[in-house]
This record gives structure tokens, sequence and C-alpha cells, in this order.
């Protein structure tokens, strides 16, 4: 049994698709630690407070009001003590182009939102299990890239 | 970070892929090394290729570091350390503050200790490409080890969420981003040089493992590295 607690924080305006994401991590096997924010100035005001346990993993919604998910990459990107922290975008834009540019801004991880529970609850646990290993394994982060 | 005449000097490619072991300590190195660089010849430089043991970088630290104590040791090889005398409370909680620095953990219960044994390995293996074609990884492992594959493969898959074939795939494909990204190797080669059958196979596992294709992969971080430096 593993004790230690993956800390999770999903940003998202969409309050059904913060339920539907918080149950798809519940329902995975491992100790998680989830913070939810409605957008990303909330979540960058969040981080920026000094002494703030860094999550090991940002879900990160596209499109949202007052701070969007590709202005907030940039911002946490060029933070220095937030380099480490693994940012995943999810977003309802499968274009190879899309994909390209969010990986180039600094993201680790993209997700073409899925329209069935099942499907996400599927691929929110390989995203965490993956991550995990770049936590706690020596895998190289600054080449950490999936997109699913 | 590192200035001659105002001119400053980028390090553009320093692969550091057990970074959480050494970094710092590879680091201070690596910047010793280059303030003996001759700088008075006209030389432009940009970018460093630097070739590395990981192994001999965590040997010294820990040479370093267990000099600091004054008491006898020897290095028993893949992270473990036999003192001659027992170590007292003042002593383990010393060198556990020296070798925080460089992100090395004292590991003390038995599990932790076999997935260590099993990840640096595994790390090893993949490293040492004749290991991988003489051996299966099983027997490797159990050989080295001295556990049976069955055992060390619950423990692994109880505490890391993954299994041991996983874990392996997933280090070989870390490595070959190493190699996609150094640019000195093809394809095939990079193929050949970690035990792939083909270039298709090493495509092909490496799109199941990141999603993407190695060119596209490549492409990505040369971009994001671009767009980094302005």
């Amino acid at each position: 049994m593993n004790l230690d607690v993956l800390k999770i924080v999903l940003v998202d305006d969409d309050e059904d698709d913060r339920l539907l994401f918080k149950d798809a991590i519940e329902e995975v096997d491992m100790n998680t630690n989830l913070l939810l924010f409605s957008n990303g100035q909330e979540f960058m005001d969040y981080i920026s407070l000094s002494g703030q346990p860094l999550p090991h993993l940002v879900f990160l919604d596209l499109n949202m009001p007052i701070k969007n998910g590709m202005e907030c990459l940039t911002e946490i990107r060029s933070t220095s003590k937030l380099k480490e922290l693994s940012v995943a975008i999810y977003s309802t834009s499968s274009s190879d182009k899309d994909i390209e540019q969010t990986f180039i801004k600094g993201a680790n991880i993209y997700i073409n939102k899925p329209n069935d529970f099942k499907k996400l609850k599927k691929i929110v646990r390989q995203v965490l299990k993956l991550n995990w290993q770049y936590h706690t394994s020596n895998l190289n982060r600054e080449n950490f890239l999936l997109s699913i | 970070m590192l200035k001659k005449n105002s001119n400053e000097i980028r390090i553009a490619l320093i692969q550091l892929p057990d970074r959480d072991v050494a970094r710092p300590f590879y680091l201070s190195l690596f910047e010793n090394r280059l303030y003996n660089f001759d700088f008075s010849t006209p030389y432009y430089l940009m970018k460093l290729y630097l070739k590395y043991d990981i192994n001999i970088i965590f040997r010294k630290t820990l040479e370093e570091q267990l000099g600091k104590l004054g008491v006898d040791y020897s290095i028993n090889g893949l992270g473990e350390v036999e003192f001659n005398e027992p170590l007292n409370v003042e002593t383990i909680k010393e060198l556990t503050s020296l070798l925080s620095i460089y992100g090395i953990e004292i590991i003390n219960d038995h599990k932790s200790e076999i997935v260590q044994r099993i990840k640096d390995s595994i790390t090893e293996m993949i490293a040492n490409s004749s290991i991988e074609k003489q051996h299966k990884t099983s027997t490797y492992l159990s050989e080295k080890l001295a556990y049976s594959y069955a055992y060390l493969s619950s423990i692994f898959s109880e505490s890391t969420y993954t299994s041991i074939e996983s874990f392996v795939i997933l280090k070989r494909v870390d490595r070959a981003k190493a190699l996609i990204l150094e640019d000195r190797l093809t394809l095939t080669e990079v193929a050949y040089t970690l035990g792939y059958s083909s270039v298709a196979h090493l495509s092909g596992q490496f799109k199941k493992t990141t999603g993407l294709t190695p060119t596209v992969f490549r492409h990505i971080i040369r971009e994001r590295n671009k767009s980094l430096k302005n």
C-alpha cells in the first residue's frame, strides 16, 4: 500500500465538468488530494501565496473567463518556483496544431476531452499513474509529453 | 548564469536524466570545469555537449559527503552503503541532511529499498545494452537482487502503481527521448542501441507511451527550447 499522497489541482469554469472530473479522480485507486478552482486567476492567486505546498499535477481547462488555460500555463512556466509542476491541458480541440502549441508553451500533457465518463476515468487513471512515475523515478521531466 | 566580458554564455543542452539525484552536485562540477576553460581565445561558445556517467557522479557525491562523517564505510554499489560500526542517531541525522541537498534519501523500510534497487537495476540495464541482449529482464533482476521475480514483481506493483514490465518500457522510451534529442544517432541507430527489433517497433512503443511520434516529439522540444530562449 502506497501512503504518499498525489496532490492534484483542477482549474475549470464549468461546474458540471468539475464534478465529473472530481468523480473520475476519486475513482482511481490512488491516494489523491484534489483542489478545485474556477479560473486561472484564482489558481495563480492561491499558488503565489508563500509557503503553499506545490501540487504534483495541475489540470487546466483551455477556455475560461478572466484568465484562460493558455495564459495560466505561460505564467506557470515563467515563474521559477513553478517550473517543476506538471501541467495537463484539457480541451475539446483535437487539432494537431493546437496540441503542438500547448506543448511548445510548456504543457506536459494534452487531454482531448472525452464525451463519456468511462473514457474520462480511463484517461485520468493513465495520466495520474504516469505522472506519479515522473515524480518518483528519476525520469527526465523536461521531456515529459503525453497526448491522449 | 556565467558571464565573461558581459557576453552571456548560454548553456543550451545539459541532459540530466537522473537530475533528482545529483543535480546540484552535477551543476557545480560543470561550472568548475567551465571556469578553467580558456576564455582568452576568440571562441564563441553557445552549446556544449556533455558525456557523463551518472554512477560515477553518484559515487563521488556519496564519497564526499560520507567523508565528512569520519566513519569507516564501504559502498556496495547500487545505492547501498555499509558501515564498519553502528551509526548513532546524531550521525544518521547529519548524513540525512548532508545528502538531502543532492536529492538523495536514506531509505529505511524493506519494500521501498527493494523498489529502489529494482529501479536502479533497470536504469543500469537500459544504459548498458549488452546486459539486455544477454538476459531476460526477469532473470537479470532476480539474479542481481537475489529474490524470485514473482516476489520482486508483486512488491513493485504494490508500491509504484505500475508493473516492472511497464516501467522498463517507460525507462526505455525516456532513454530514446534523450538519444533522439542528442541528435547524434539516426532513428534506426537509436532503435538498435535500445534493443528494438526495428524502427517501427521503437516508433510504435514511443507513440503508445507519449501519444506522439518520435519526429513530432523532437520538433516540439526544439520549438519549446527556442521559445523559452526568446
